[in-house]
């Protein structure tokens, strides 16, 4: 059992969704999908303990020898983010039944359950894969169950942002279907291992560049960096909220999985970084995208756009880090993708409750919300400290990281522009803080109650992580530091 | 070199004319049909490169030594399932989509939706 664990995590979501079909009462779906997130959780930590004790899993589909079978690898940067993804879908679901209770109809609550296992099971196979086009498969897998999810939205903007969605993302995925096939066709090999050793000798050719740019640019549209990222808003900001949450702490995280994996263990340092000026463009793009993100934060209306806009943003943050392409700057990113999920994760679960609650997200009818949910504004206050980067949250940690990664290479330019992008988005948040705390509440509207106690639970854990590791970061830094040190080639 | 890459020159121009199909058309239905002629002339692209010079379907038979490489033609197996449930749930969008806004012009849609904004906002 203990061999064959990088499938379970994929395999036990996967044949959990259509058994849902079969139990058909929404409470027993519910607690069969959080039973089934637990389960991948627990796994995704077994693996950690196994992969930082003995090293790289390599697990072989069917018994199959790579490099014509297909491959699961499991390394230190694999296990880092199944950990992340299971560890925040198993927390969303908590609070899933009470939330879809009052945004998505009766007749369908089955389907969402299934869909959602399904969307977990394509994130967690694009991760734990070692094969090119078994990465295609899963994305697709994932992206098309995240259509379905955001359609089911309440109102009909939801069916046009999914739309979109739809046609930026295929457009996405057949561009790293194209970089593959081309990929394919100098090396003859599909299995990522066998590429990395492969590509350099016809690295210099015209088709090998050519894959990359399309597989890079497919990558980019799906990870929602400036300026592919005009699905992002529409698609997260009219998503039922609990799909909003796992999908603001996963997707794009496993998008700059997939630019990672791609750009360092399948093309190789020297082709990525000096063959083609990745860095200068990654850089500027990220900077773009955090200022222009921004800016458009400040003056949303819907708070759930407001901050789909800010996670544009740290994604550009990301990007930055991912640019420096030192160790220190890919930890930096790496121990981004951990805090963002928190920090995001809670902000978008608080607004999930205050949906619920008040069956609307407009900043106008946030006036004296503090005073009537305290428990609940309180998680999108500390997400929003974590967003700027206050000391003892996670966000600080990470943009430290980053500070001392880019003045370490001394580009202390990007430094201050990275802080001066911190600037706006204390005015973002500002302008949510000011409505709820300091306006009093409508006069003729009934006083709200705080928020269900399945929705407080999984609030009140993540501010606790929010805190927690903003002040003990060994966990998150020593994960990101080992991935990093790991795909530089440097052991630990 | 014209006949030799004549496979190549067609999945050129059938990918430029989806892609130009998605943007600059309006009607949704019109945008689903580009991305269909998109994901197609990638999958000649795949198939294009399985073929052997003189080798037959890759099926295995007793008399026959040469085949196309089959593994190009399971990938594309599998992407053309894909870009089946992509279409099927592309379509089924726009039928709700059409019962929900009345049109499915994209800039109709875009003007409802604007609309409605200023209308939320005189409400408020």
């Amino acid at each position: 059992m203990i061999a064959h664990l990088p499938i379970l995590q994929v395999i036990i979501p996967l044949m959990a969704a259509p058994i849902c079909l079969i139990l058909k009462r929404a409470r027993l779906v519910w607690l069969f999908s959080l039973i089934v997130s637990g389960l991948a959780f627990c796994i995704s930590i077994l693996l950690l303990q196994q992969v930082m004790t003995s090293g790289v899993i390599s697990y072989e589909l069917g018994g199959w020898q790579a490099p014509w079978g297909i491959e699961y690898r499991i390394d230190k940067l694999n296990t880092f983010l199944l950990l992340i993804i299971t560890a925040i879908s198993t927390l969303v679901l908590f609070a899933a039944q009470t939330s879809i209770e009052k945004e998505i109809p009766k007749n369908k609550h089955t389907y969402f359950y299934v869909l959602y296992l399904l969307s977990l099971t394509g994130l967690l196979g694009i991760v734990a894969t070692g094969d090119a086009f078994n990465v295609f498969v899963f994305l697709e897998i994932s992206s098309l169950s995240a259509y379905a999810l955001i359609a089911m939205g309440k109102d009909r903007q939801a069916l046009w942002a999914s739309y979109q969605y739809l046609i930026m993302g295929t457009i996405g995925a057949t561009f790293i279907l194209i970089g593959i096939g081309l990929m394919y066709q100098m090396t003859g090999t599909l299995n990522m291992e066998d590429l990395s050793k492969r590509l350099p000798e016809v690295a210099q050719t015209r088709t090998v560049f050519t894959a990359f740019s399309f597989v890079i640019v497919g990558v980019c549209l799906k990870l929602a960096m400036f300026p592919l990222h005009l699905w992002l808003p529409n698609a997260y900001a009219y998503a039922p909220s609990i799909v909003t949450v796992f999908f603001a702490a996963s997707a794009t995280k496993v998008a700059i999985y997939l630019l990672i994996r791609f750009t360092f263990s399948v093309f190789g340092l020297s082709f990525s970084f000096t063959t083609v000026p990745l860095q200068t463009l990654f850089m500027v793009l990220g900077l773009v995208g955090i200022f222009v993100a921004s800016t458009s934060a400040i003056y949303q209306k819907n708070i759930k756009r407001l901050f789909a806009y800010s996670s544009i943003a740290q994604i550009g943050y990301m990007m930055v880090g991912f640019s420096i392409s030192t160790v220190a700057g890919l930890t930096a990113t790496l121990l981004h993708l951990f805090n963002h999920a928190l920090m995001k994760s809670v902000i978008f679960l608080a607004l999930g409750a205050v949906m619920y609650r008040l069956g609307s997200v407009q900043l106008n009818s946030f006036q004296g919300l503090g005073r009537q949910m305290p428990l609940t504004m309180t998680g999108i206050v500390i997400g929003g400290l974590s967003l700027i980067g206050v000391p003892l949250t996670v966000g600080f940690i990470s943009k430290w990281y980053l500070l001392t990664a880019l003045l370490e290479r001394g580009w202390w330019p990007v430094a201050v522009l990275i802080l001066l992008g911190s600037l706006l988005a204390i005015i973002y948040l500002w302008r949510v803080v000011e409505v709820a705390y300091f306006k009093e509440p409508l006069v003729n509207t009934v006083p709200v109650k705080e928020a269900p106690i399945s929705f407080l639970i999984p609030i009140w854990t993540l501010i606790i992580a929010n805190i927690y590791f903003g002040i003990d970061t060994r966990l998150s830094v020593q994960l990101a530091q080992a991935a990093a040190k790991s795909l530089f080639g440097i052991s630990p | 070199m014209l006949m030799g890459l004549f496979n190549d020159w067609i999945v050129v121009v059938l990918m430029m004319t989806g892609l130009y199909i998605v943007i600059a058309h309006g009607n949704l239905i019109k945008k689903i049909i580009g991305l269909i002629i998109f994901q197609t002339s990638v999958f000649i692209f795949y198939i294009s490169m399985a073929k052997v010079d003189g080798g037959t379907a890759p099926i295995l038979a007793d008399d026959i030594l040469l085949y196309s490489n089959p593994l190009p033609h399971v990938l594309i197996l599998t992407a053309i399932v894909v870009g089946i449930a992509t279409t099927a749930l592309a379509l089924s969008l726009v039928v709700r989509i059409e019962e929900a806004y009345g049109s499915i012009e994209e800039d109709e849609i875009q003007r409802k939706d604007n609309q409605s904004q200023e209308e939320n906002k005189e409400q408020a």
